[in-house]
């Protein structure tokens, strides 16, 4: 408890503690914390950037799907009108040929009757003749009956 | 306690005396064998524990917190660089929020005495028979370990403070702005003499108040270990409450010591800016 020397000692040391640590130690510390508070700030706002960066490209790849999109509607649209309008055209093609094959098919029917109608005629006359022969019991002029037969014939 | 034949006050007053080393009483020099000798010896004489001890403690700090300074990366820190960080961190901000003007030596300063005086505040947490056992097997008769219980450490420490704002005071003012602050402040100019008084008692309060909270908080505190110390050896009841009141004072303690050390360095980084402020109107 006595007051002595020491009391200068120690001033002395303390100084030169003191001037050690503002020498050696506390700028390297400093200097480190202040370096990294730097790297961590840059990093940050780099990272701030890149996700602004993320947006603008989420924004731009979103357009481009949109785009697509209405792209392959309007294809798809005009692929479908294409088709319809195929189909009408077949349908108005398909009526006409069946028109005209319908058309055909009577036409041949008009000539086979037509024809049968024509050989039926002269069976016909035929056979009235040879009916008429055999109940008048005389041949009938095939020149002189000649209209009548026309007539019979005619009838048919 | 140190031996059987010991009575409660030769125990105390043994925990109480300094190594001290100066002139003994036949004239020759050398190392006092009791407490009358080393108060005999007067100001010439040195507390060699008192300096091993801070000196020790301070070079510890020097070379741990050195290594971690010269390793010191900008990268990710490990774990002792962090711890070391913290504090740093912590006295920087503590010191730029009371010292706003620029001088690179205040912020490491308080960082030094922070550390430093904690550390030597540490010594008290040590249980107070430990070390002055181990030296007295080894011969020496007195040990104290924490330097913070010796007035001529916190006050020595107080001085250089003293030092420092008398030196930053006529820096940055002159000899005489310092001067005019002391003598025109805080009456009219007329009244010089009672001003220079009463500044002149603030002026020297600082680095006496200083040094003797320090003083008095581990003084105090190591007198209260000392005491408990003496219940274990008188009695099983004694024993066991000496335990339980052992525990609790050192934890109470750490708070002690760490605030006391806190204190000591803000308290001298006000000062400074004090030294640095320009009279303001009273």
């Amino acid at each position: 408890m006595n007051i002595n020397l020491t009391l200068f000692g120690q001033s002395l040391t303390f100084i030169v503690f003191i001037w050690f640590c503002w020498k050696f130690i506390w700028p390297l510390l400093i200097d480190a914390m202040r370096e990294r508070q730097k790297t961590i700030a840059e990093g940050l706002e780099s990272a701030e950037r890149a996700g602004k960066d993320l947006e603008l490209a989420q924004e731009h790849a979103t357009d481009q799907l949109r785009k697509a999109k209405d792209g392959a509607r309007e294809i798809i649209e005009q692929a479908r009108a294409r088709a319809t309008q195929m189909i009408e055209e077949a349908k108005g093609d398909a009526a006409e040929e069946g028109e005209r094959v319908k058309l055909a098919a009577q036409a041949d029917i008009e000539q086979d009757m037509n024809r049968a109608r024509e050989a039926l005629r002269g069976d016909v006359a035929t056979l009235v003749v040879a009916g008429a022969e055999k109940i008048l019991g005389e041949s009938i002029d095939q020149s002189r009956h000649a209209e009548l037969l026309k007539q019979l014939s005619g009838q048919l | 306690m140190a031996s059987g034949t010991q009575t409660s006050a030769e125990y105390i007053q043994h925990h109480l005396t300094n190594l001290t080393y100066g002139q003994l009483p036949d004239g020759t020099w050398g190392l006092a064998h009791s407490a009358q000798e080393a108060k005999d010896m007067g100001f010439w004489a040195i507390n060699v524990d008192s300096m091993a001890w801070a000196i020790g403690l301070g070079v510890l700090f020097c070379w741990s917190f050195g290594r971690v300074a010269r390793n010191a990366t900008a990268g990710v820190p490990d774990g002792m660089q962090n711890f070391v960080e913290m504090i740093v961190e912590f006295i920087e901000e503590i010191t730029s929020n009371i010292f706003p003007y620029r001088n690179s030596m205040i912020a490491p300063m308080a960082f030094t005495i922070f550390v430093w005086v904690f550390l030597m505040n540490l010594m008290d947490l040590i249980p107070v028979d430990w070390i002055p056992l181990l030296a007295g097997a080894s011969g020496v008769h007195f040990m104290k370990i924490v330097p913070t219980t010796d007035p001529n450490v916190t006050l020595g420490m107080a001085l250089a403070v003293f030092v420092l704002i008398l030196y930053f005071s006529v820096r940055q003012k002159g000899l005489g702005g310092f001067l005019g602050e002391l003598a025109f402040h805080p009456f009219p100019k007329v009244l010089a003499p009672a001003n220079l008084f009463l500044e002149g008692v603030t002026l020297l309060a600082k680095p006496i108040s200083l040094g003797l909270r320090l003083f008095g908080n581990m003084y105090a505190g190591e007198m209260i270990f000392v005491l408990i110390a003496i219940m274990f050896s008188s009695g099983v009841v004694t024993f066991i409450g000496g335990s339980v009141l052992q525990w609790g004072w050192a934890l109470f303690h750490v708070l002690i010591i760490t605030l006391q050390a806190f204190i000591f360095s803000v308290l001298t980084v006000v000062y400074m800016a004090q030294a640095y402020d320009v009279e303001e109107e009273h």
